[in-house]
C-alpha cells in the first residue's frame, strides 16, 4: 500500500516539477502563435521601421526598441557607479554597527514594488527633470533616472553579496602587508568576485529592461525616435502597458504579442548569460 | 610625495567617493519613503476602508473594493502557487537532486523569477482573457500564481536540501516509506525556511502591478465575482495617479501606503523567521 502512495507521491512531484518547463515553452508558444499576424504582414521591417500607427494598422517596434534600450543604458549608467559605491561601503567601510541596519534598509527598499518607484517619480521627479532640463518633465531622461533608482538597492544588494564571497583571509592577509582599503577593493576583492560582480549588473540589467511601472508613469508612451532625452519616449513595456487594454483590431493585437515576444526573449537572453557565463562558477565554488 | 602618500590619499579619494554614494543612494531612498509616509499618512482616513470608489470630486471615495479585490487575487495564487511551488521543490531537492532534468529546471525557474512580469500579463490575455471573452479575476490569479511558482519552488528547493540528510536516514533505518520521511520529516525541519520563502513570494506578488492590467484589469465597485473584473490596490494607485483629479490621486497615495506597509511587513516577518532559525 504505501509502496504505491510512494509512487504516487514521486511521480506527482515529477510531473508538476516538469510542468515548469512545459509552461515556459507554452509561453513561448503561445506568444510566437499570437505574433503570427504581425510576423506575416511586417516580416523583418517590424524590427527597422520607426512608423507606429495603429490608426492606419502600420506598426514598427524601432521606437519601442530604441527607447527599452536607451532607457536601460541609462539606468545602468547612472546606477552602476552608485552601486559599487555602496557596496564598497557595505562590504568594507561601514563599521559593523551600521552594516546590518543599512544592508537590511537597503534589502527592504529592493522589495518595495516598482509602482511606488514610478509614482513617486510622476509627483516628485518630473517637476524638478522639468525645471533643469526644460520639456515637459515627461522624458526618456525621467524613465532612465526612476529606473536607475529603482535597480539600484537591487544591484547594491548583489553586488555587496558578490564582493563578500571574498574569503576573509584574503583580505586580512592583503591588509596585514600594508594595505589600504582601496588597495584591498581593488586588488583582492574586485579580482576575487569580478564574475559575480559583473553577474549581478547583467541581472540587473535584465530586470531593468523589462521594468514596466517604474517607467510607464514617466516615459509618455510616445512613438518618435528622438535624441533629445528630454522628450517624450515609449519603451516595449510602456508600449504594452499603455495600449494592451484599447487594441482594436486583429494586427494591432497580434504587434503587441510580437512586441512581447521579443521582450521575452531579449531578457531572457541577457539573464542566461549573466547565470550560465558569469554566476556559474559561484554554485561550482560552493 | 612617497608612494605611499600617494596610495593613502588615492585610498582616501575612493572611500570618500564610495561614502558619498551609499549617502547619495540611501538619500533618494529616504526621499521615497518619506513622501509615502507624509501622503500616505496625510490621505490615510476611516472612509478609505469603508467606501468603494466613487467619481471623482466626491468626497467620500474610498479604496475597499480595491483592497477586498487585492485580498481576493493574491489568496488565490496563493492558493494555487504555494502547494503546486512546493511539490515541485520537493522533486528537485529529494528525487531529482543533481539530475540533469533537476537542474534544468533550477536554471529555468531562475530566469523565470527574472523574466518580465508584463509578458506574463500577455500570456494570460492569450490564454484565459482571449477565449473567454473578457477580463477577469482568475486571469489576474493565474498571472500572479505563474509568478510565485519559480520563486515558492526555489526556495523550498533550497530550504529542503538544508536538512541534514542525517534526520532523513534515520528516519529510513525506523522503516518509513520515501513520502512519510519527506512529509513528515523533511517538511518539519524546513518549516521556517519553506514559510518564508512562501512570505516573501507572497509579498512579491502582492506589488506585481504589469500583469494585472490587463488580465483582472480593474473596477471601481466592490465585485467579488472571480469571472468579473477586479480591481486591486495597485491597478488602481496606478489609475488613480494617472488621472488628473485631486481627491483620486490621494487615494492613490494611500493605496501606496497601504501596500508598501503590507509589503515590507510580511519582508520584515520572513526575516525575522529566518533570524531565530539560524539562532537555534
Amino acid at each position: 500500500m504505501s509502496n504505491i502512495i510512494d509512487k504516487i507521491f514521486a511521480n506527482s512531484t515529477k510531473f508538476i516539477a516538469f510542468g515548469i518547463l512545459l509552461l515556459v515553452a507554452w509561453i513561448f508558444t503561445v506568444l510566437f502563435e499570437h505574433s503570427l499576424e504581425s510576423i506575416e504582414a511586417f516580416g523583418f521591417n517590424f524590427i527597422t521601421e520607426d512608423k507606429w500607427a495603429p490608426n492606419l494598422e502600420k506598426f514598427g517596434a524601432l521606437p519601442a526598441i530604441y527607447g527599452s534600450v536607451i532607457s536601460t543604458f541609462l539606468a545602468m549608467v547612472l546606477a552602476v557607479p552608485l552601486a559599487i559605491g555602496v557596496a564598497i561601503f557595505l562590504s568594507e567601510i561601514a563599521h559593523a554597527k551600521l552594516k546590518a541596519p543599512v544592508g537590511v534598509s537597503i534589502e527592504l527598499l529592493a522589495a518595495i514594488p516598482s509602482v511606488i518607484y514610478g509614482m513617486w517619480g510622476l509627483f516628485y521627479f518630473v517637476p524638478i527633470v522639468r525645471d533643469i532640463f526644460g520639456g515637459i518633465g515627461i522624458s526618456m531622461l525621467t524613465a532612465g533616472i526612476v529606473l536607475s533608482i529603482m535597480i539600484l538597492p537591487f544591484m547594491a544588494a548583489v553586488t555587496r553579496d558578490a564582493m563578500n564571497t571574498t574569503p576573509d583571509i584574503l583580505k586580512e592577509s592583503a591588509y596585514a602587508l600594508g594595505g589600504t582599503k582601496w588597495d584591498v577593493v581593488k586588488d583582492i576583492i574586485i579580482p576575487y568576485a569580478k564574475a559575480g560582480i559583473i553577474g549581478s549588473f547583467i541581472l540587473a540589467l535584465g530586470r531593468a529592461i523589462g521594468e514596466t511601472m517604474a517607467v510607464t508613469f514617466v516615459m509618455g508612451n510616445v512613438h518618435k525616435i528622438s535624441t533629445d532625452l528630454t522628450q517624450p519616449a515609449t519603451s516595449i513595456p510602456v508600449t504594452l502597458a499603455n495600449e494592451f487594454a484599447e487594441a482594436d483590431s486583429g494586427l494591432y493585437y497580434s504587434s503587441l504579442f510580437e512586441l512581447s515576444l521579443l521582450l521575452l526573449v531579449i531578457s531572457f537572453t541577457i539573464i542566461s548569460i549573466a547565470k550560465f557565463y558569469f554566476l556559474r562558477r559561484k554554485r561550482i565554488g560552493q | 610625495m612617497t608612494h605611499t602618500q600617494k596610495r593613502i590619499i588615492i585610498n582616501n579619494i575612493v572611500m570618500a567617493l564610495s561614502t558619498l554614494s551609499a549617502v547619495i543612494g540611501i538619500s533618494f531612498l529616504i526621499w521615497i519613503l518619506s513622501v509615502l509616509v507624509i501622503n500616505g499618512i496625510d490621505a490615510l482616513s476611516m472612509t478609505i476602508f469603508a467606501n468603494e470608489g466613487a467619481p471623482p470630486g466626491n468626497e467620500d471615495g474610498g479604496l475597499k473594493h480595491a483592497l477586498i479585490g487585492q485580498l481576493i487575487l493574491v489568496t488565490y495564487a496563493t492558493l494555487f502557487g504555494v502547494p503546486l511551488g512546493v511539490l515541485a521543490g520537493t522533486y528537485l531537492s529529494e528525487y531529482g537532486q543533481k539530475a540533469k532534468l533537476a537542474e534544468t529546471i533550477r536554471d529555468v525557474s531562475d530566469i523565470m523569477m527574472s523574466a518580465p512580469s508584463i509578458v506574463i500579463g500577455a500570456f494570460v490575455y492569450a490564454i484565459v482573457v482571449a477565449p473567454t471573452g473578457h477580463f477577469s479575476g482568475w486571469a489576474g490569479s493565474i498571472a500572479l500564481t505563474i509568478i510565485m511558482l519559480p520563486i515558492v519552488l526555489r526556495t523550498t528547493d533550497d530550504m529542503l536540501q538544508l536538512v541534514p540528510s542525517t534526520l532523513r536516514e534515520a528516519a529510513f533505518a525506523l522503516g518509513a516509506p520515501k513520502y512519510k520521511v519527506i512529509t513528515q520529516v523533511v517538511y518539519r525541519g524546513a518549516k521556517a525556511g519553506i514559510l518564508t520563502g512562501i512570505l516573501l513570494a507572497v509579498a512579491r506578488v502582492a506589488g506585481e502591478t504589469a500583469p494585472l492590467l490587463f488580465t483582472s484589469f480593474n473596477d471601481n465597485f466592490l465585485n467579488t465575482d472571480m469571472s468579473q473584473p477586479m480591481a486591486s490596490l495597485t491597478v488602481t494607485m496606478y489609475n488613480y495617479a494617472t488621472s488628473p483629479y485631486e481627491d483620486w490621486q490621494k487615494l492613490g497615495w494611500a493605496a501606496a501606503f497601504i501596500l508598501s506597509m503590507f509589503i515590507l511587513t510580511l519582508n520584515i516577518i520572513g526575516r525575522l523567521f529566518l533570524l531565530k532559525r539560524k539562532g537555534k
